[in-house]
């Protein structure tokens, strides 16, 4: 997060003089679950796109077509609702999620990556 | 020319309005407010105003819509009584975390219950801590005075802060009295072209208002408003004298009547300070030497002018029309503390009057007068005028 400033600084009334300021706000430090892409069982359907409430997912056209890249941990929240929404984690025949190594998207602590 | 007119206190408010011309006024009936935006409404009507009218259904929804006008960049008026303000509570802080210059009338009445109509001032004191400037009206004469004044401290950049202008209930707001208005050019060339600051509806300057204010930043906005309120009685006086110009009406942080001989004090807001001069009167011509002190303003409070009326003097008495449960009234409160450090403390005592519109007479006054001639005032003591045992 930019330094903290003191009131003789600021807007007064709390307001916000300038658009799009909500990027600069690093939403990332909530996450207790992070997404962890696994591209080799990616389809690129963006449902994972379509249904993130951050915009956090990062995408590339390539030869035109949309191609899921992985996260934007900036501001990914890790509310889980890709990996929930995902149609590779789930197994069509069973409806039962699939094991992990086969899903696109699968939800880490946050623990796990400190020394990041 | 000024022309005198015989009129109530809410037309006199209603009067000022048509001359200042809003854009939005927002307001929802109320006794004893309703007759202000009744006389506010047949101006809309016939078409002398420009004034966009919102007949919102409630009060919460009044005080939201003038702070989104507000925000949007225009000259916004309300205005409430009793439990009317009460439900307002909520947008009351909010008009005033924003910086938003509002203008509210508010026809002070007792707040329920048993439920009561009549006049005091429980309404305006629960808010006074909203971070709201109130003025107080003593008749309606000031009452039309204050409206006018009031948007040019509001809007002023170093305060950015909403206005309340209290008149008592029924007792200004319903009774004629002789008011001298001003000519609508001289209102309009007084009240000027409005100061906006921040505007939404200026799109090449996008602006965020009410976005959510963390443990991160929200005490540093508070401090901003503890600022501002600091600003409010150099800009008073400004406007005031000002204002002094056109009308010849010379108003200041506090009313002083008979106050430079004066041994025995008074303190007292609104109506009632009227009747405490009629009394000064006459015990001026037994020889007494007693004197008022009416707060013209009540937020902020101007400490150091209490300090400098009131060193030295023997006795000071505070009549309050509401009531602090289990603890000292709110006047009393103010004027005690602002006491602390003098170096000549007077005597000082408590009374609470006219709760749900009981009448207050010269003879209660006399009779706190003269408590204090004979030195008997208790500190911590709260005493009661007009109350039967």
């Amino acid at each position: 997060m930019a330094e903290l400033k003191g009131w003789k600084d600021l807007p007064i009334g709390g307001l916000v003089l300038e658009p799009g300021t909500a990027k600069k706000y690093r939403t990332g430090t909530w996450r207790v679950l992070r997404p962890v892409f696994q591209p080799e069982n990616c389809i690129s359907c963006m449902f994972c796109w379509l249904y993130c409430p951050d915009q956090s997912i990062v995408v590339e056209l390539v030869d035109g077509k949309p191609k899921m890249k992985g996260f934007d941990y900036y501001s990914c929240k890790g509310c889980g609702l890709c990996a929930n929404v995902c149609p590779k984690n789930i197994d069509p025949k069973t409806k039962q999620p699939v094991a992990e190594e086969k899903r696109a998207i699968i939800m880490k602590p946050e623990t796990d990556f400190v020394e990041e | 020319m000024p022309l005198k007119q015989a009129i109530t206190g809410a037309e006199a408010v209603a009067y000022a309005m048509k001359q200042i011309n809003p854009d939005v006024v927002a307001a929802y009936p109320i006794t004893p407010q309703t007759p202000v935006v009744e006389y506010f409404a047949k101006y809309v009507a016939d078409g002398v105003v420009d004034t966009e009218m919102i007949p919102v259904e409630s009060e919460h929804s009044a005080m939201s819509a003038v702070v989104g006008a507000a925000a949007s960049g225009a000259r916004a008026f309300t205005a409430t009584a009793s439990a009317g303000l009460a439900l307002m509570h909520e947008i009351v802080f909010i008009a005033a975390s924003l910086r938003l210059p509002i203008v509210m009338a508010v026809a002070n009445r007792a707040l329920s219950g048993p439920l009561n109509i009549h006049c005091d001032h429980s309404d305006a004191m629960a808010e006074r801590d909203s971070g709201w400037i109130q003025l107080w009206a003593e008749n309606a004469q000031e009452a039309y005075d204050f409206t006018v004044m009031a948007y040019k401290i509001a809007e002023h950049k170093d305060v950015r802060l909403p206005v309340m202008v209290n008149f008592d209930g029924f007792i200004i707001s319903h009774g004629v009295e002789v008011v001298e208005t001003l000519d609508d050019e001289l209102v309009k060339d007084f009240i000027g072209k409005q100061i906006k600051m921040y505007p939404l509806l200026d799109t090449s300057n996008p602006v965020t208002y009410g976005s959510i204010d963390m443990y991160d930043y929200y005490f540093e906005h508070k401090r901003q408003q503890v600022e501002a309120m600091k600003y409010v009685p150099k800009v008073f006086k400004e406007v005031a004298e000002e204002f002094a110009k056109i009308s010849g009406r010379k108003y200041d942080l506090i009313d002083e009547y008979m106050l430079d001989d004066a041994e025995y004090i008074m303190i007292a807001l609104g109506s009632t300070a009227g009747t405490i001069k009629h009394t000064i009167n006459e015990l001026r011509k037994e020889g007494k030497k007693v004197g008022l002190l009416k707060p013209w303003i009540f937020r902020p409070f101007p400490k150091v002018e209490y300090q400098r009326l009131l060193n030295g003097r023997k006795a000071v008495v505070v009549l309050d029309r509401s009531a602090s449960f289990g603890a000292e009234a709110p006047l009393y409160q103010s004027v005690k503390s602002a006491l602390y450090e003098i170096a000549v403390k007077p005597q000082i005592g408590s009374y609470v009057y006219g709760l749900g519109g009981r009448d207050i007479t010269p003879t209660h006054i006399q009779q706190a007068f003269e408590d204090a001639f004979k030195g008997d005032l208790i500190v911590d003591e709260e005493r009661y005028l007009g109350l039967r045992e």
